[in-house]
């Protein structure tokens, strides 16, 4: 059977039918993807509850001592990020190239943003010794933040320094794997940058920008459930 | 008619189109991928069955000569971690699978090719860290990688052989999602869903397994690392931590990866039973469905394995009644096999006696399986050899010979030629032999008490383990000879036509090899699957049918 003349499109891949195929199964593809991502968090998330529900007190003033301002700004800046990321999936639908490049730039200034800060604030639990990893020279140790205010001993609730170490594993390794998976955000944010520079997006194929905006916005989405379970459980205590 | 002589192979096909290394190491075409898996796949097949042999060998005598203790635990542990990881999970889907996918559904190719290739390459890579960890020692924590001994005691090489899983894990992930999606979105023009062979339902199940339970094992194993990093305690009882927290989220995803083992190969017998009966499968519907089923119900039923590990009673009943019912399903697919070979015309060669070696060693692997889910039975068997033989004859005694009856089946397909049938029978027959030989006789020695995992057991059992290890050597044997005369087909082999069975399916229609692109035309489906009618003229007589 002979080809029908029809323009195939420049970036249709050799072994799809047609644009419409390539782009119905990437998109299935990259949802796909994510429902892994899914699990793979979940994985995460099951051991917080599992310890959290055991050592609640313990959960409750770790959290007290992370830095709510420095998670808050953090989560605003994601949110911004998505929104520019949405802009830019719109930008190169309809075309407009030069906006896609700018919001696909502001995009990953934000999602820097992010990692500096994100930097900040593990730099700070280092200097307090708040990280469980045990060295020869390194002696884990916790302390209840110095009350802001009159807090008597009394009122400080007991807590087992081991049992607030969990919290810590867990809080380093939930935004660690988060954070993981913004660095290689970015790095799919450049190549998009590059490929835009070259032209080539068009309204009619695009998709690298679609899937890879389904994919940021989900590492945002991760970041939402992070951000309560583990800055604000313990916003009760002082 | 046909007859051997005449066959000319086609001029140009995927083997021959390109040539050099760099057109093999950097090809985006699934047939050329698949063959770089089954390379790979039995290089891992060849290692675990070199421990397979050393356990064997120490078990003749019920003293623990042979090896030191610390060594047998690594022996075992490597055991199960090559074969589950790096043959078993991969072997159907990676190289059936990749080869057959897209010809079964009319396609040029899988829907992503370069992430195909990716995953070869990660899965490549998981290998060689597991290799290096193997050579440095290896790890003695069984290839369940229980904590806390795993996570604070043992002094093995945890973290590689970690690392190496971790690794190969993502080369799953993307076969699973690659199947997916082209199964969703590339099948030819009328190709409905229930018009696909069950092959395909059973990889589309299988991917499904893929893609939500891999990710489970991954974090799990992260979490193992980390912890031997840190020493927190997350799975150390002595610092406050749950070992069962890590017992859970293993199974999680190991108990849905011997689905991931055993659907695959359910699809090649679907495949071999209705071609080589030249009927219909029975109950097609039905039997599709129960393969999304068992990818369903297998993620509900991972607390068998903890039923002694301090879960609770009413969690160890809920387990066990899932247990029960994930096996319905598969008693489907065993009726509706069965049911299709009534009055169907049987052809006895290679790949059906493969098929019929299938459903009576599931048989029996899966009705051990539900004596296992019984609770009282489990307190009885649990870490004995009745275990040990109960998942090797579905893993061996199933998944392993549906790998070798698609391979035989598939083999004229893949490579243009004819395998030596004679040889294949015989080899056939050997597995059979050795298989029973090895393996039931570890029913009774489980029954008996024997724990497994023990280099040393009480002489009582010296007589079953002696039979066992000498059934072993026979297994092996025959697992040689495929190896053999497979690879001399290659080159010494009849020409195959396009259809030596007289099969039905799409990837009869094309040429034998295919060429690149797969078919000249893509097919337009207009019938059911599995329409035969009578036997075309393409069809070798003297040498296909008995």
């Amino acid at each position: 059977m002979a080809e029908t003349t029809t323009t195939t499109h420049a970036g249709l891949a050799h072994h799809f039918d047609d644009i419409e195929q390539q782009r119905e199964a990437g998109t299935l593809g990259m949802w796909a993807f994510l429902v892994t991502e899914v699990m793979f968090f979940g994985g995460l998330f099951l051991a917080y509850i599992l310890y959290r529900s055991k050592y609640p007190v313990e959960f409750a003033v770790a959290s007290n001592s992370l830095n709510v301002t420095m998670g808050f700004i953090n989560t605003l800046v994601l949110i911004c990020s998505s929104l520019t990321m949405a802009l830019a999936v719109y930008c190169a639908q309809i075309g407009k190239r030069r906006p896609l490049i700018i919001f696909l730039v502001l995009t990953m200034v934000l999602g820097a943003t992010f990692l500096v800060i994100k930097g900040v604030e593990y730099h700070e639990k280092y200097v307090e010794h708040h990280i469980p990893v045990r060295f020869n020279t390194y002696e884990f140790k916790w302390e209840p933040h110095s009350a802001e205010g009159a807090s008597s001993q009394a009122e400080r609730p007991a807590v087992e320094t081991g049992n607030v170490e969990m919290f810590f594993f867990l809080y380093f390794a939930m935004t660690g794997v988060h954070a993981l998976h913004m660095i290689i955000g970015l790095g799919v944010l450049t190549t998009l940058v590059f490929m835009a520079r070259r032209g080539r997006f068009t309204p009619e194929y695009h998709s690298p920008v679609e899937l890879s905006g389904l994919y940021w916005h989900f590492v945002d989405i991760v970041w939402i459930f992070l951000f309560p379970l583990l800055y604000l459980i313990g916003a009760h205590l002082h | 008619m046909q007859t051997v002589a005449d066959i000319t192979p086609p001029r140009t096909h995927y083997l021959n189109a390109t040539y050099g290394v760099k057109s093999w190491l950097l090809t985006t075409d699934h047939k050329r991928i698949a063959l770089l898996y089954l390379a790979s796949v039995t290089f891992f097949f060849s290692l675990g069955g070199l421990f397979a042999m050393l356990i064997r060998l120490e078990l003749l005598t019920p003293q623990g000569d042979l090896v030191q203790a610390e060594t047998y635990n690594r022996l075992f542990t490597m055991h199960g971690v090559v074969m589950v990881f790096f043959f078993l999970i991969p072997s159907i889907p990676a190289v059936l699978g990749n080869f057959l996918v897209p010809l079964m559904i009319g396609a040029k190719d899988l829907a992503f090719p370069k992430l195909n290739l990716l995953s070869w390459y990660i899965y490549t890579i998981g290998g060689a860290f597991t290799v290096v960890a193997i050579l440095m020692g290896g790890v003695d924590t069984g290839w369940t990688f229980y904590t806390p001994y795993s996570s604070t005691y043992s002094n093995g090489n945890v973290i590689l052989t970690g690392l190496g899983v971790f690794i190969t894990g993502f080369s799953s992930i993307l076969t699973g999602l690659n199947f997916i999606v082209t199964i969703h979105t590339m099948r030819a023009p009328g190709l409905t869903w229930f018009r696909l062979p069950l092959f395909i339902w059973s990889h589309y199940a299988t991917s499904v397994i893929f893609i939500l339970g891999t990710p489970v094992i991954a974090i799990t194993i992260l979490l193992l690392a980390l912890e031997r990093i840190a020493h927190v305690g997350i799975f150390d009882p002595a610092l406050g931590g749950d070992p069962v927290l890590f017992q859970h989220l293993f199974w999680f995803y190991s108990h849905p990866a011997v689905y991931i083992m055993v659907l695959p190969a359910m699809g090649v017998v679907s495949e071999l039973i209705a071609n080589m009966t030249r009927k219909r499968v029975f109950g097609y519907k039905f039997v599709a469905f129960a393969s999304l089923a068992i990818a369903v119900f297998g993620f509900l039923v991972w607390g068998h394995h903890l039923f002694v590990s301090t879960q609770s009673v009413y969690a160890g009943m809920i387990f066990s009644f899932l247990s029960y019912a994930v096996a319905i399903p598969s008693a489907v697919k065993v009726f509706n096999w069965t049911a299709t070979l009534y009055k169907g015309s049987i052809s006895y060669n290679t790949p059906i006696l493969y098929a019929f070696g299938f459903i009576g060693f599931f048989i029996i692997g899966g009705m051990t399986g539900l004596f296992l889910a019984a609770l009282g039975v489990d307190v009885h068997v649990h870490d004995t050899y009745f275990v040990v033989a109960h998942f090797h004859y579905i893993m061996v005694g199933g998944a392993i010979m549906g790998y070798f009856g698609g391979l035989h089946y598939w083999w004229p397909k893949i490579t243009g030629r004819l395998y030596p049938e004679a040889w294949a029978r015989f080899a056939a027959l050997v597995i059979f032999v050795g298989f029973n030989l090895t393996f039931f006789p570890q029913f009774l020695l489980g029954y008996m008490g024997m724990p497994r995992r023990l280099y040393a057991y009480a002489p009582e059992f010296q007589v079953l383990n002696v039979m066992s290890s000498a059934g072993a050597s026979i297994l092996g044997m025959g697992y040689l000879m495929p190896m053999i005369y497979l690879i001399w087909s290659m080159r010494y082999g009849p020409h195959a036509p396009p259809n030596p069975w007289g099969a039905a399916g799409l990837e009869w229609r094309t040429s034998s090899p295919p060429p690149t692109q797969n078919f000249e035309h893509t097919p337009v489906v207009t019938e059911e699957a599995y329409e035969f009618g009578p036997a075309t003229e393409d069809v070798v007589s003297t040498v296909a049918r008995a």
